[in-house]
């Protein structure tokens, strides 16, 4: 699937929900069905900073697609990255660099947009893009 | 509410009429996430009153002029009333000099200047006592002196409980030790500390002290003489003042002896391109034009703080704590971080398992403000080995019925989260 459709279906999920507590507990829902990252790259490297939780990602090319894992020590923060990785793995590094990401306020979680909010979701975006920016490099 | 809280509400109608003193802290009307907002972040910054407020808007309405300099009557207007502030603050910390008290933008900028004057005075060698639960403003000032002028920085070890180890202090004192600096009491963990002994324990090796009030000065009022402490300072912003704004007191005798921290207008007596002499005390260390507004504010908030009555305040402040603690205790894995005897009303906390910044999340869609984090305080975190904790802190104008939300908040938010 393409990332605007998933993104879509993630839309239209979210859209069932008519208060804020079941957002939430189905994005920590979400949370625990991302594809963990492995061990050995949980390092500080891998670490977004700008949270106030930690999150590790890491990017592999499989092919010419791009495949994320990641994790984190706050569930809330898990859910986030859950949905941006489901929106954006397993896809070409150039469409995730096109991608855009406005699904998030469609699915009501707006108030994490903020730049200044303190759980990172503005970095873990630019953090998925940059590692889009970096293997597109590597597949000219 | 519980029958409990309905017991503390009924016994302090007649001492601290709280549904009249929310009256005058307009943002407490205000909902948040369509929730009436429930205020406990406190010890980050504290609401103000409209007292206070009414002051600022006074101060641009009817007397805006720059202070100090001007003939004309707006500008000896606003010199007085801003001198005035000085002099409440004076006679609220009971400094023996209105000169004493230095305006400053807040504690961090307070520390910064003591920190920067006594580069001037230290020399190789040297060592200066620190302890282990300092905000990050009185940490990292001391150690960029330590890098500038070869002192070492010693820290206070502190215990499980939150309190400091004394005996360990004692230890550290010799006659190399030349600044002692704690806080008097922990934004992260509440503790009070034991300040009288520090300071007389570091007089006793000649040393001088600089004791951070930041936290301290909505709770307890500090009496500069008879703690005979040598520098002491707070920020308005968390007494019921505006931002920008706060002070540092320094004995006369230390202030004449450090170096000024900025130069500019204000502060200099004559300017020559060869040399310039500079102001007496106050002004050697108020260069620029100051936050006079902001000034004059925190003089509204001092008095406002005493209308309501620094002991009243005290007591109430103690049942909420008590409250809040006991009833926060009764949800499952709910550990405290800090407590020590001698407390003010903050409590730190987690819940085993959980995330702070996943609980403090919640909250917030409940309307309840709290702060998560470090507090800018990461080696008390490092010393739990905890990323962070959950920090309630509670002021005069909040409410047992409060507390009971927060209490029902963070149950619904662990029975999510877990
Ligand atoms: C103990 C302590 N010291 C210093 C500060 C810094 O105060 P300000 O940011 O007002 O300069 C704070 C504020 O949180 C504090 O709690």
């Amino acid at each position: 699937m393409q990332i605007k459709e998933i993104q879509e279906e993630i839309i239209d999920e979210f859209s069932m929900f008519d208060d804020w507590m079941q957002r939430y507990e189905y994005m920590i829902e979400l949370g625990k069905s991302l594809p963990l990252i492995e061990d050995a790259y949980k390092t500080d490297d891998n670490i977004i900073k700008g949270c106030q939780s930690k999150v590790w990602v890491h990017a592999e090319l499989q092919d010419d697609k791009l495949v994320f894992t990641a994790d984190s020590d706050a569930i809330i923060t898990k859910g986030i990255i859950a949905i941006l990785i489901r929106a954006f793995s397993n896809q070409k590094p150039k469409d995730i660099i096109e991608a855009d990401t406005d699904f998030i306020d469609k699915i009501g979680l707006k108030e994490h947009l903020s730049p200044t909010r303190a759980n990172g979701l503005v970095s873990m975006i630019k953090q998925l893009k940059l590692y889009a920016v970096a293997y597109q490099t590597q597949i000219k | 509410m519980s029958w409990l809280s309905g017991i503390f509400v009924y016994q302090y109608i007649d001492m601290l009429d709280i549904n009249k003193i929310r009256e005058d802290f307009p943002i407490l009307k205000r909902k948040v996430n369509d929730r009436p907002l429930v205020y406990l972040d406190n010890a980050a910054t504290s609401q103000t009153p409209k007292q206070v407020i009414e002051a600022i808007v006074d101060y641009y309405e009817n007397y805006n002029a720059n202070i100090h300099r001007g003939v004309h009557t707006l500008s000896q207007e606003a010199t007085d009333k801003y001198e005035q502030a000085r002099i409440k603050i004076q006679k609220h910390f009971n400094a023996a000099k209105p000169y004493e008290i230095i305006f400053t933008s807040g504690t961090t900028h307070s520390i910064n200047l003591v920190a920067n004057g006594f580069a001037a005075l230290l020399e190789d060698g040297d060592e200066i006592i620190v302890s282990a639960m300092e905000h990050h403003s009185n940490i990292v000032p001391w150690q960029m002196l330590c890098e500038r002028t070869g002192t070492i920085l010693k820290v206070i070890p502190m215990n499980m409980e939150g309190d400091l180890m004394m005996e360990e202090y004692e230890k550290m004192l010799s006659n190399k030790t030349k600044v002692v600096f704690c806080n008097h009491v922990s934004n992260a963990l509440g503790t009070i500390n034991p300040i009288d002994e520090i300071i007389k324990k570091a007089h006793g090796v000649g040393a001088a002290v600089l004791i951070d009030g930041a936290q301290a000065a909505s709770h307890i009022v500090a009496d500069m003489q008879a703690l005979d402490v040598d520098f002491y300072t707070c920020s308005a912003h968390k007494i019921c003042g505006p931002t920008g704004v706060g002070m540092l007191y320094g004995k006369e005798e230390w202030l004449n002896k450090l170096p000024p921290y900025q130069g500019g207008g204000e502060m200099i007596a004559e300017v020559t391109f060869e040399k310039t002499t500079y102001a007496d005390l106050p002004h050697k260390f108020e260069a620029g034009t100051p936050n006079i507004c902001g000034g004059i504010a925190f003089g509204a908030a001092l008095d406002y703080m005493h209308q309501i009555g620094f002991k009243n305040i005290a007591e109430y402040e103690a049942d909420l704590l008590a409250y809040a603690t006991s009833e926060l205790l009764k949800i499952e894995g709910l550990k405290i971080y800090g407590t020590a005897q001698r407390k003010t009303s903050v409590i730190s906390f987690n819940i085993e398992g959980v995330h702070p910044y996943d609980i403090g999340t919640i909250l917030d869609k409940l309307g309840i403000a709290v702060r998560t984090g470090h507090h800018c305080a990461q080696p008390i975190m490092d010393f739990y080995k905890i990323p962070g904790t959950v920090r309630a802190s509670f002021s005069f104008y909040n409410t047992m019925a409060e507390v009971d939300t927060l209490v029902e908040g963070v149950q619904r938010a662990r029975n999510m989260l877990l």
